[in-house]
């Protein structure tokens, strides 16, 4: 790629299996992967019942890196084990959340880990065939995942009688255009149908009925590059890793305002205060922070005195956020809170799919009135309103993407609200002058 | 940097194909919605709504319980008979146990569920979802057509959203003319999707679509910035605001200033109900306001639009009367005058069989029963006739013969059919209601579709099997299906399947309705019923007529040989059966069928012929001079038609909706015409039947068409229908019994073949019909 | 309209799907890098493809950001500016090539070589700020580097063309 740097930080405190075959010559070749483990895990899986599989999942603790976190194996439980119609396994690879860059290096460094990972999902819950949903964006990494896919057909670990065992599985890839809509589960598979994408009523879930009426599972690609390596390992050594029903490590993405931005392979429930000073190397230029955001745009902000937490689901949780997608942003004193509310709703404004009333209409209407607020335009009523507005959005709508647009606005709100105050005293925003440009 | 690769490359994986990918896809069609499931089958379920406790069967939407609980939870996405969205989030209720608001539209009920539906949470909920829905609306309800029966002025008055704290200027687009007929004025629309689905789930037109996506949705034509449609207009009347207005409506009044009636309309022979709305005694608008009927919201382009020629400026408003070779206005008083003279002198000089009538598809059934009346007894002859456009007298026959004459199917019968056979026609085009029901039967209770036809129509989409035959070949083929003769090599010639596997199909069904066009007549209509009857279950049938009242002239005996209630005329008892009630004689000798009229007038065998309502220049064909001959023509018309320009007195008529009376639709069902207007010069056809039957000596003692009505009722066969029921706005099936003489020739019956635009001569002096681009396209078109 | 290669690659991407509809946008994408916008044509057949009417198309690709139904520059260059890049100066680096480029969001140069066009979070956070031209990225830009590229872009360019 021309200009494209490796994204993967380095940091001594990693602890590397999903990103273990990165650094290794020409990872992403089917040799490669072969000579380090390579679908010793499908051999393994396919020996197994397809219930042990799923038990197996269910014990390691892995819970869905896409964002909210729902336990893997209960997931795949939820199929119905006879069904009328076929059955799918489907890979979000939309990866569209701000502050979220990991599904990039795990199909561009190692595409077989995650075919691997679809194979035996399908094989779990007995679906015959697999499509793996790439953002459009992504194009050179649809490339990268369909020649993986060649070769896997080549050599017989994808199509008929896979290895011997009679179990025939058919996987191929399938590109978005341009919305972060899709990455939601039942918005992407009216995507994978040729549909606009609006997400669908639920229930059913696509458990039940899903793509093309048929029991369908949804998994993120860090979700499913982590099934080769449970099955391998077994449920206990995964578990272990992390911390309490939060089992493995994930890849955190550190960016914004941090001194060493990259991808990092930490256990579950790694300290944020630890990931920003010493992973990432800390705020640099001797700034104090400010604020975080823990797990991609989606996720209410936290002060700076709220980053002694563990990071996984539950911890964080607790204290009021979500780890969500492991986009770690980080933020300095000098960044204005306000225009960050106003960035983001732009965010959420410009993909709402427009479906339901109260996210197409309120983060059109946030949107304008923060990025008023902040260029000067402020009003004395408007952090009210903006905060009751946002309350309107907030589980009122379809599907999750209001409350994702909702959450970051009512945090900012509630815990910098002294910052619109700021805006309105002065009329201006007192930040503008001092931001600089880390780069 | 590397060398840069302008648009990225692409690797071809040769997959192999896989064959059981074939398989069919699953519920979701176009939008990402549900259908509601009923199961009566199982246990009904209890829930308790806002302290009151209902029953109702399993796969209930709440929405519909509590609607069943007396309980209106707002809604604007959700309309009963289309696919679920979810989208406007309006019906939010708290349900106990479950920690958010859930939309009553999509959530089935559960057993003990404990809902409510007007807390605080609730009733803020709403506020809020009217907030966000004005915020971008224009508000400009003063001069909005919706304004007074606008969905979201109703639900902003209940829940008191009106002052916003919206500070942001307004997202705003131009209005725009979709058609003629359809505008779509953005910044109203609250995308409620109700058009997209109307369109595509009820019309199968999809002509619909959304643009774009959050803020700036939008609803989208199908041709670029216009529609292509059957512009049926049902987009306008689902649309709950003022966002899609009607090209003949908008901006004309407001709804408090005009009165309603609902009445039937006069278009095809399916007999839609239709309120009319009048202002200054003009018909503005026509639209099943309180969806009573059997066509619930449902109306074509004809039914919704093109009643205007009623108000057109080129209404006949006094009598014309020919004097020296010139049509001239006179009095109504001189006109009828001439007309008795002239009969008076014709009968006279040349006796009754020279004097011929013909019919009206149109008018009611008390106007022809009187003009059956006057023509047998008053003139004294048998010459009666009309354009007859199904042979419902072969199909009357065909069931009386095998005593199944409860076997006419209704319009609900059509909807709740398991199973359904198309025979020729093409009821998109000239049946829109038919089909319409067809579709939602299909769609709705997965009946299965057979079609027969000599045509590609457009119901093959809904088609389960289909045949495609040879020009004609449709009687053929009934012989073949019924093993009467085996089919003859080049009958078939499409369709998706083989004449076998198609009648195999037939034989596994079962309550089969069997709906057929002109194209089967006389002897192969009793060919057909015999062979449906042989089918498992009840077998029912409908004949399809093309216009308003063509089930009601046959009904009322509009025919040279049939008396009212198909009775032989030529059958003694049959005769005394109206010679007591009309106290008068009735002529042995069946008269002239329409074309034998026509060719008499030619021959100078008919001196003198009345025509009622017909226009048989345009419709026969005739070379201008072929009535030149005739002593003496009077024409009741609305217009001046190619007849009423040959015609010595023209009679300036009243339509469908300056009379009362009933008219029968093509099943067979009868119903209520109210007379909402009147243009000022204009009578009825029965009250110049009355009149001329008064001049001509003949003391009738009817005050009203009511009065006909209950002669009917007690004297036509079929005919002994409730009149209560028919009087409180109900379709009312009769079921006639009658060995009326087989059918003398096929070329009697034929059907104009309408399209969706046209309705005979009448469509010529719509606007509306005429306006539309589709109008203009080769008839048969499939949108 | 399209080329033979694209057609067969086409007729390969259908047959991967249980439904044809499913091939609409990759159809649509690759036929829009042939011919450069998502035209009338292009519209007609990958309805014709995909057995769905053009409507059906049509709503499709107003849904998605990366559809377009007029021509864009031959580089159409797309400057991330939310939050990671924005904290690392996307918004200084979209003015810097407004400025350079002497076109503002969504505007094409007159010669039809650039576009540009402010976007959504690309996903290279960690290499903030970030662009890409057309699907090439380029990470931990600077104003400095962003010149340097469009020079060499505007280098490999005939002269004639201008
Ligand atoms: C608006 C929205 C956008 C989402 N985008 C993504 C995405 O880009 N990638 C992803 O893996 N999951 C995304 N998700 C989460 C998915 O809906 C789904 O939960 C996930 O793919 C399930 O996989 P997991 O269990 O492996 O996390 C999104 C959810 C929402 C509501
Ligand atoms: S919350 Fe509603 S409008 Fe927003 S993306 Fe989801 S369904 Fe679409
Ligand atoms: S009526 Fe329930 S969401 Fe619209």
């Amino acid at each position: 790629m021309p200009g494209y740097d490796n994204p993967m930080g380095n940091s001594p405190l990693e602890v590397k299996v999903i990103s273990k075959r990165f650094a290794l010559p020409n990872s992403a070749s089917l040799d490669v992967y072969l000579q380090h483990d390579g679908y010793q895990a499908l051999k393994k899986a396919l020996a197994t019942k397809p219930e042990d599989v799923i038990n197996e999942v269910k014990n390691s603790g892995l819970r869905g890196r896409g964002g909210a976190g729902f336990n893997t194996g209960m997931k795949w439980s939820f199929v119905p084990k006879q069904s009328a119609k076929l059955k799918y396994v489907v890979c979000n690879a939309d990866e569209s959340e701000p502050g979220t860059c990991k599904d990039r290096p795990l199909m561009e460094y190692d595409p077989h880990q995650l075919i691997e990972g679809i194979i035996i999902s399908g094989y779990a819950i007995q679906a015959h065939q697999g499509f793996i949903y790439v953002r459009g964006e992504y194009r050179y990494l649809l490339e990268i995942v369909d020649r993986a896919l060649a070769e896997a057909y080549a050599r017989g670990y994808l199509g008929k009688n896979l290895l011997g065992s009679g179990f025939d599985f058919d996987l191929c890839t399938h590109t978005g255009a341009g919305a972060y809509e899709c990455g939601e589960e039942t918005a992407l598979l009216n995507s994978l149908e040729g549909l606009r994408g609006y997400p669908r009523i639920k229930p059913p879930f696509p458990a039940v009925l899903g793509l093309y009426g048929g029991p369908t599972v949804i998994n993120n690609v860090e979700t499913l590059s982590n099934i080769p390596h449970i099955i391998l390992n077994g449920a206990g050594w995964y578990a272990k890793l992390g911390s309490p029903k939060n089992g493995g490590t994930r890849l955190f993405c550190l960016s914004g305002h941090i001194s060493r931005p990259g991808i990092y392979e930490l256990p579950m429930g790694f300290p944020l205060r630890r990931m920003i000073e010493e992973v990432g190397g800390g705020v640099p230029r001797g700034k104090r922070l400010k604020a975080v955001i823990p797990g991609g745009s989606s996720c209410p902000v936290l002060t700076a005195e709220e980053i002694d937490v563990a990071m996984d689901y539950d911890s964080v949780a607790k204290i009021g956020s979500m780890l969500g997608s492991g986009g770690v942003v980080i933020m300095d004193e000098d960044t204005c809170m306000v225009k960050v509310a106003g960035r983001i709703m732009r965010f959420y404004a410009h993909e709402s799919c427009g479906w339901c009333i109260p996210c197409r209409e309120g983060t059109s209407w946030l949107k304008r009135l923060l990025e008023r607020f902040h260029s000067g335009g402020a009003l004395p009523d408007d952090p009210d309103t903006a905060l009751d507005v946002a309350y309107n959005i907030l589980g009122k709508t379809l599907c999750p993407l209001g409350d994702a647009a909702a959450m970051p606005t009512i945090s900012i709100l509630q815990k910098f609200r002294h910052e619109f105050e700021e805006h309105l005293k002065l009329g201006y925003c007192p930040y503008e002058k001092k931001a600089v440009s880390v780069a | 940097m590397k060398d840069q690769t302008h648009k990225s490359q692409f690797v071809i994986l040769d997959l192999p194909p896989k064959p059981e990918n074939l398989h069919v896809p699953g519920p979701y069609t176009r939008s990402p919605s549900l259908s509601p499931q009923l199961n009566p089958a199982a246990e009904p379920v209890s829930v308790t709504i806002d302290g009151k406790e209902v029953k109702v069967p399993a796969g209930t939407l709440l929405i519909e319980a509590a609607k069943q609980a007396g309980i209106e939870i707002p809604s604007y996405c959700y309309y009963p008979g289309l696919t679920l969205q979810g989208a406007c989030r309006m019906c939010l209720v708290a349900i106990e146990k479950m920690p958010k608001l859930q939309t009553a539209c999509t959530t089935v009920v559960a057993k003990g569920m404990v809902v409510h539906t007007e807390t605080e949470e609730v009733k803020n909920a709403r506020k809020a979802m009217l907030e966000f829905l004005l915020t971008n609306h224009p508000l400009d309800c003063p001069v909005c057509d919706k304004g007074g029966e606008c969905e979201l002025q109703d639900a902003v008055f209940r829940y008191g959203a009106a002052e916003t704290r919206f500070m942001e200027p307004k997202l705003h687009h131009e209005e725009r003319k979709f058609s003629s007929l359809v505008y779509y004025d953005w910044p109203r629309c609250i995308l409620c999707y109700r058009c997209v689905r109307v369109c595509d789930e009820g019309l199968d037109v999809n002509a619909y679509g959304i643009g774009f996506r959050g803020a700036h949705s939008e609803i989208i034509p199908n041709r670029g910035e216009k529609l292509e449609c059957e512009e049926c207009g049902m987009c306008i009347d689902v649309c709950p605001v003022g966002a899609l207005t009607s090209g003949t409506y908008r901006y004309k009044t407001r709804p408090w200033e005009m009165t309603y009636s609902g009445t039937i309309c006069n278009h095809c022979g399916d007999g839609c109900k239709t309120t009319l709305s009048v202002r200054n005694n003009e018909i503005v608008r026509a639209n099943n306001r309180d969806h009573s009927g059997f066509n619930g919201e449902f109306l074509c382009v004809k039914g919704r639009f093109g009643w205007d020629f009623v108000n057109s400026d080129q209404r006949l408003t006094a009598p014309l009367i020919r004097k020296n070779g010139k049509q001239e206005s006179g009095t109504w008083e001189e006109a009828l005058g001439v007309v008795a003279d002239r009969l008076n002198d014709v009968l006279k000089q040349h006796g009754p069989a020279s004097v011929a009538v013909i019919g009206s598809n149109r008018t009611t059934n008390e106007e022809n029963y009187l003009l059956g009346r006057l023509t047998r007894t008053v003139l004294g002859t048998n010459n009666l006739d009309h354009h007859r456009t199904a042979d419902y007298g072969s199909l009357v026959r065909a069931l009386t013969e095998v005593k199944a004459t409860d076997r006419y199917a209704t319009i609900q019968n059509i909807y709740e059919a398991p199973s359904i056979l198309v025979v020729g026609n093409d009821p998109t085009h000239q049946h829109p209601l038919v089909a319409y029901q067809i579709r939602q039967a299909v769609r709705q209770h997965n009946a299965h579709l057979y079609l027969l036809n000599s045509r590609e129509i457009k119901l093959q989409r809904q088609a389960t099997h289909s045949v495609t035959v040879r020009t004609s070949g449709e009687p053929d083929a009934i012989r073949a299906l019924a093993g009467i003769q085996a089919p003859h090599a080049g009958l078939v010639v499409g369709g998706t399947g083989d004449f076998d596997s198609f009648r195999e199909g037939l034989l596994e069904e079962s309550d089969t309705v069997i709906i057929f066009g002109d194209e089967i007549r006389g002897k192969d209509v009793a060919d057909l019923v015999r062979w449906g009857l042989a089918l498992p279950g009840r077998t029912r049938f409908v004949a399809l007529g093309d216009y308003a009242n063509s089930r009601g002239a046959a009904d009322m005996g509009l025919l040279p040989d049939v008396l009212p209630g198909y009775l032989p005329l030529p059958e003694q008892a049959a005769r005394e059966r109206f010679e007591a009630a009309w106290q008068f004689r009735i002529p042995t000798e069946p008269g002239r069928d329409i074309r034998s009229i026509l060719q008499g007038a030619q021959s100078g065998e008919i001196k003198a012929l009345l025509v009622f309502g017909s226009n048989p220049v345009k419709t026969f064909h005739l070379p201008k001079e072929q009535l030149s001959k005739l002593a003496f023509l009077m024409v009741a018309e609305l217009f001046p038609t190619e007849t009423a320009e040959a015609a010595d007195v023209v009679l300036p008529a009243t339509s469908f909706a300056e009379k009362s009376g009933t008219v029968t639709n093509s099943c067979g069902q009868v119903q209520v015409l109210k007379k909402p207007m009147r243009k000022a010069g204009t009578r009825s056809d029965l009250e110049i039947l009355l009149a001329l039957a008064g001049r001509l000596g003949h003391k009738w003692a009817y005050q009203s068409s009511d009065d006909v009505l209950r002669e009917i009722i007690a004297q036509v066969p079929g005919y002994a229908i409730a009149l209560p029921n028919l009087l409180i706005g109900r379709a009312v099936a009769t079921q006639p019994a009658g060995t009326p003489p087989e059918l003398a020739s096929a070329d009697l019956i034929f059907s104009s073949r309408d399209s969706l635009f046209t309705s005979g001569t009448l469509s010529r002096y719509s606007w509306a019909l005429n306006s539309v681009d589709e109008a203009k396209r080769p008839h048969g078109h499939i949108f | 309209m399209i080329s033979q290669t694209l057609s067969r690659k086409f007729d390969q991407i259908i047959t991967r799907y249980p439904l044809k509809r499913s091939a609409m946008v990759p159809l649509l994408l690759y036929a829009q890098d042939e011919v450069g916008h998502v035209s009338d044509e292009v519209i007609a057949e990958v309805a014709r493809r995909v057995d769905v009417r053009p409507i059906e198309v049509t709503e499709v690709i107003s849904y998605y950001s990366m559809l377009h139904r007029q021509p864009v520059g031959k580089y159409n260059i797309q400057v991330c500016t939310n939050i990671s890049c924005m904290l690392r100066g996307a918004d200084e680096l979209f003015d810097h090539c407004c400025q350079k480029l002497g076109i503002g969001h969504k505007q094409t140069t007159p010669d039809g070589l650039f576009s540009l066009e402010e976007v959504e979070c690309l996903g290279a956070c960690c290499g903030a700020p970030a662009m890409q031209v057309n699907y090439d990225y380029y990470e931990n830009l600077t104003p400095e580097k962003v010149d340097a590229l469009i020079d060499e872009l505007k280098k490999k360019e005939p002269r004639s063309k201008i």
